[in-house]
């Protein structure tokens, strides 16, 4: 699962650039076919290992919850493990295992997904408890009533006990006003603990249904075996009719936004946000290509500017970093992150890395800076080959944001022509105050915090 | 940006490490082995699917090879290097490998330092990547100014960290666990010993411990074994003549059971049970790893999962893993849950570890262990990365060259009486180590 989080790192797109088909021998390879139901199934060869992993991706995350239940897209990914009238609570996972398979899913704020990785005869037994779970889940008030109680120590876990977490909770809740995307993928707190088996019934009900997935299969199989397998497991569910989509537009932000966040720990910490444009079409988009280069020439790699000037040279910041994700339903922000040095502060590295933004603003970045950029989208298009779980997770995520498998291969080209002038150019555009959001963590020496402290109060406060 | 992704369980990295510790053989998977001409032990697979070249090279230079005195000195010298080589700065260094698309990496454990590349094979790719590589690693040229600084973060580092449970946790247990042994002290060292290193204790350190003939140089990918031989033979030639190495001592296992609370404000308490384990040759070595996938190895297939997680709510991750090491690693059970309830929490994982070691597996549980560990064998050398891992492991701790095409045998021969003799043996749950931190007030 680090892959999954790495990809939403810093180069998110060098990372997701990458898929094209260099050394695979197949000409017309994904390939893809649709069921009457509406299911989508998309098999791409890759005939290294004798492995397979088939994941199925649900376009229902996060961002379509509605009030008082948030996280309830990740806590259904949960109750997904509880049974069916089939398959018992846990059987699930010990078949998979049994058959010497590893399995987990994962929820983001666009799409939950769940996958199976296992030797390629095993397949069948993957399509067989999928689809067994997308039409007979079982939901119980005595599993739900455990397993919310485990989703919370997850919440504990991931975010009330992390400074840094929490600061990026509350700076989204605040960069987004309207957009569903300022609600954390968890869920706040206060939602998990008055969500009812029912609130995660509705939610199976309205989105688990072949028409809203995309079935993806990568590795030594043939895709019209794979079609045919589909066909026999998937194909008589029943479609449903969705509900309808809103756009909840996040409108224009007018001004510099602030916050503070306060939670045990020693370093502060600071995260700034530009709302920026994502990738919707592949084709005639060029901006999203852009902004992932300048991603790449502020943290793309060791001797980039933010490392370079600011933590070796200057020393100003204990570490520092850019990201940017061009794939996503809704829209993005371009993010600058860091940790001042001791004895310096956060306003010092605030400054510091305004005026490396300032730079690239004025003066523009060099042509070597990014062919350097382009070097490493090119090698790292030929990495992720070494992966079949990271190619299949880079199909999915591009269907599941309205792009198409196909668009995967363009990415490469269309980051290689990206020029200096465009990379001043989105620069110019979007790095202005009028649109940044700036969090600071202040962090609280641990004696004075014997009792609860850091959660609730700023929960609450956005 | 941290919290896009959640998902349903967290493997820990731990247990990912162990999870990785053995196989490959069958699928075809040939590996080749000779020493260069200054000794370097030399792990080669050669294929061509992909244009990619895999390369390692590792010393026994871990935090085991610490001293509480210069305690973060082994740390420090494997950081150091890629920060400056004799001619090339750190800039230099970093553009180098980006220009050409490499990454440039490393490892550092207990037992094990050293650095690593992954590059493209095509010529012009691959030359620049290796002669920087080559560089790196013979000359390095440890710069005072860039030491003061990694110093600096280090301690910054090491002072954030300690507000942390789980860096708590991990030290509390360390400590109770090994006392004075090298493995006891924290890999990245303590603020007074990193502030008191100097440039020539790197220098040192580097010269006895990287050395040619402990190098154990791993190689996978898109080269051929002539081109292979001439590789491992430039990586290795210019490195320091090594001299004599102190043995690493043995490790006692705890003679009475110790428990350490520490309070914190966090939300969770964060838990430690454990025990020393075993080592990478240990006879008790399958016995006790297949036995730990029904104990809390397996995942969502374990009992501590059931107990903790499944049947009472207690926790999102809880797992056992052993560590196995060239003296006996840790053996630790853990997990975190809501401070008020962290006595329950402890009360199960006991229970639960010690109904396991007196009765033992079930059949069903030692048959679905093997079913996994077997049926998935495949998934464990699917990849290049996977494949130059087992490569470096096999070679650092000498297992035999067998040791893949022997793994599947290995582990269907294993017996429930086998498990429940090494469990009650190597695990004394009259003697365990217990952290908590973040135990509720008890006031």
């Amino acid at each position: 699962m680090i892959q999954v989080r790495a990809l939403r790192r810093g180069s998110g797109l060098l990372a997701a650039a990458l898929l094209l088909s260099a050394a695979l021998p197949v000409a017309a390879n994904p390939h893809e076919h649709k069921l009457s139901n509406g299911l989508r199934v998309i098999v791409k060869e890759d005939h290294r290992s004798p492995v397979v992993v088939s994941q199925i991706w649900y376009r229902a995350g996060s961002m379509d919850e509605v009030n008082g239940t948030t996280g309830v897209a990740h806590v259904l990914e949960h109750m997904m493990f509880k049974g069916t009238r089939k398959v018992p609570a846990g059987e699930f996972s010990k078949i998979i295992a049994a058959a010497g398979g590893r399995d987990n899913a994962f929820t983001s704020r666009d799409y939950t997904a769940y996958f199976q990785t296992l030797e390629r005869s095993r397949l069948p037994i993957s399509f067989r408890l999928e689809s067994d779970r997308m039409q007979n889940l079982v939901l119980s008030a005595d599993e739900f009533a455990k397993e919310i109680k485990v989703v919370m120590e997850e919440r504990r876990l991931r975010t009330d006990d992390q400074p840094h977490s929490l600061v990026h909770e509350a700076m989204t809740a605040t960069a987004y006003q309207v957009h569903p995307y300022r609600h954390p993928i968890i869920g706040w707190m206060t939602d998990l603990e008055h969500m009812t088996v029912d609130d995660a019934r509705r939610w199976y009900e309205r989105w688990y249904a072949p028409n809203n997935a995309v079935l993806v299969v990568v590795g030594d199989v043939k895709p019209k075996e794979v079609f045919a397998l589909a066909e026999k497991h998937f194909g008589k569910i029943k479609p449903r009719a969705l509900p309808a989509r809103k756009p909840q537009a996040e409108p224009e932000q007018t001004g510099i936004r602030r916050l503070t966040v306060k939670a045990p720990g020693k370093l502060p910490y600071l995260a700034m946000g530009y709302h920026v444009p994502v990738l919707r079409d592949a084709d005639k988009d060029w901006e999203p290509y852009a902004l992932e280069v300048l991603a790449g020439v502020l943290d793309g790699n060791a001797s980039a500017r933010l490392n370079k000037n600011l933590v070796r040279e200057q020393r100003v910041a204990q570490s520092a970093g850019a990201g940017y994700d061009p794939l996503g339903r809704g829209t993005e922000l371009f993010y600058l992150v860091g940790t001042p040095s001791e004895g310096r502060t956060v306003a010092e590295l605030e400054a510091a890395i305004r005026a490396e933004l300032e730079k690239i603003v004025n003066d523009g970045v060099s042509e070597e800076e990014l062919d350097r950029v382009k070097a490493q989208v090119t090698a790292s298009q030929v990495y992720q080959l070494d992966s079949v779980f990271y190619q299949a997770m880079l199909i999915g995520q591009f269907e599941m944001v309205g792009l198409s498998y196909k668009d995967i291969d363009n990415m490469v080209k269309k980051i290689r022509s990206v020029t200096p002038a465009q990379v001043q150019e989105v620069a110019r555009k979007y790095i202005k105050d009028e649109s940044l959001t700036v969090a600071v963590l202040d962090p609280q020496p641990l004696e004075t915090k014997a009792q609860a402290v850091p959660a609730q109060g700023m929960r609450h406060g956005r | 940006m941290d919290a896009k992704l959640t998902i349903r369980w967290l493997r820990w990295l731990a247990p990912a490490l162990l999870m990785a510790a053995p196989v490959l053989a069958q699928a075809g998977v040939q590996i080749q082995h000779w020493k260069t001409s200054s000794g370097a032990r030399v792990y080669f697979v050669e294929s061509h699917d992909l244009p990619i070249l895999d390369i390692s090279v590792e010393f026994p230079a871990g935090s085991g090879a610490d001293t509480p005195e210069k305690s973060g000195l082994a740390s420090m010298t494997r950081h150091m290097i890629g920060l400056g080589a004799e001619g090339l700065d750190e800039d230099r260094i970093s553009k180098s490998f980006a220009d050409v698309g490499a990454v440039f990496g490393g490892r550092f454990e207990s037992d094990r330092a050293g650095v690593s590349l992954r590059t493209l094979s095509s010529e012009r790719e691959r030359r620049q990547a290796l002669d920087t590589f080559t560089k790196v690693l013979q000359q390095p040229s440890f710069p005072e100014s860039v030491l003061e600084r990694e110093k600096a973060r280090t301690i910054a580092a090491l002072k954030e960290a300690d507000t942390k449970p789980e860096t708590i946790a991990d030290r509390a247990f360390e400590k109770l666990l090994y006392g004075s042994h090298p493995y006891g002290l924290r890999g990245s060292g303590e603020i007074d010993t990193v502030a008191a290193l100097k440039r020539e204790d790197l220098v040192a350190f580097y010269g006895a411990r990287y050395t040619r003939n402990r190098a154990v140089v791993a190689i996978m990918g898109d080269v051929s074994r002539k081109e292979a031989e001439s590789i491992a033979e430039s990586l290795t030639q210019g490195l320091p003549e090594g001299g004599t190495l102190p043995p690493l001592p043995e490790v006692a296992p705890p003679e009475k059971a110790q428990l350490e609370r520490i309070s914190h404000p966090a939300s969770q308490a964060h838990i430690l049970v454990g025990y020393t384990g075993m080592t990478r040759n240990d006879p008790d070595y399958f016995p006790l790893w297949v036995g730990n996938y029904a104990l809390g190895g397996g995942g969502f297939v374990s009992r501590l999962t059931e107990e903790v997680r499944q049947k009472r709510g207690l926790a999102y991750s809880v797992y056992s893993y052993f560590l196995p090491l060239e003296q006996r690693g840790p053996f630790q059970i853990g997990l975190q849950t809501k401070k008020e309830q962290a006595e329950e929490a402890l009360r199960v994982v006991r229970e639960t570890l010690e109904n396991y070691i007196a009765k033992g597996i079930t059949s069903e549980e030692l048959k679905a262990a093997k079913d996994n560990i077997i049926g998935g064998f495949p998934l464990r050398i699917d990849s290049n990365k996977k494949i130059i891992e087992y490569l470096a492991m096999i070679g650092f701790y000498q297992l035999p060259l067998t040791y893949l095409d022997d793994f599947i045998g290995n582990v269907e021969k294993v017996t429930a009486a086998q498990i429940r003799d090494a469990f009650r043996r190597r695990i004394r749950t009259g003697d365990l180590v217990t952290v908590v931190v973040g135990a509720a007030d008890p006031k």
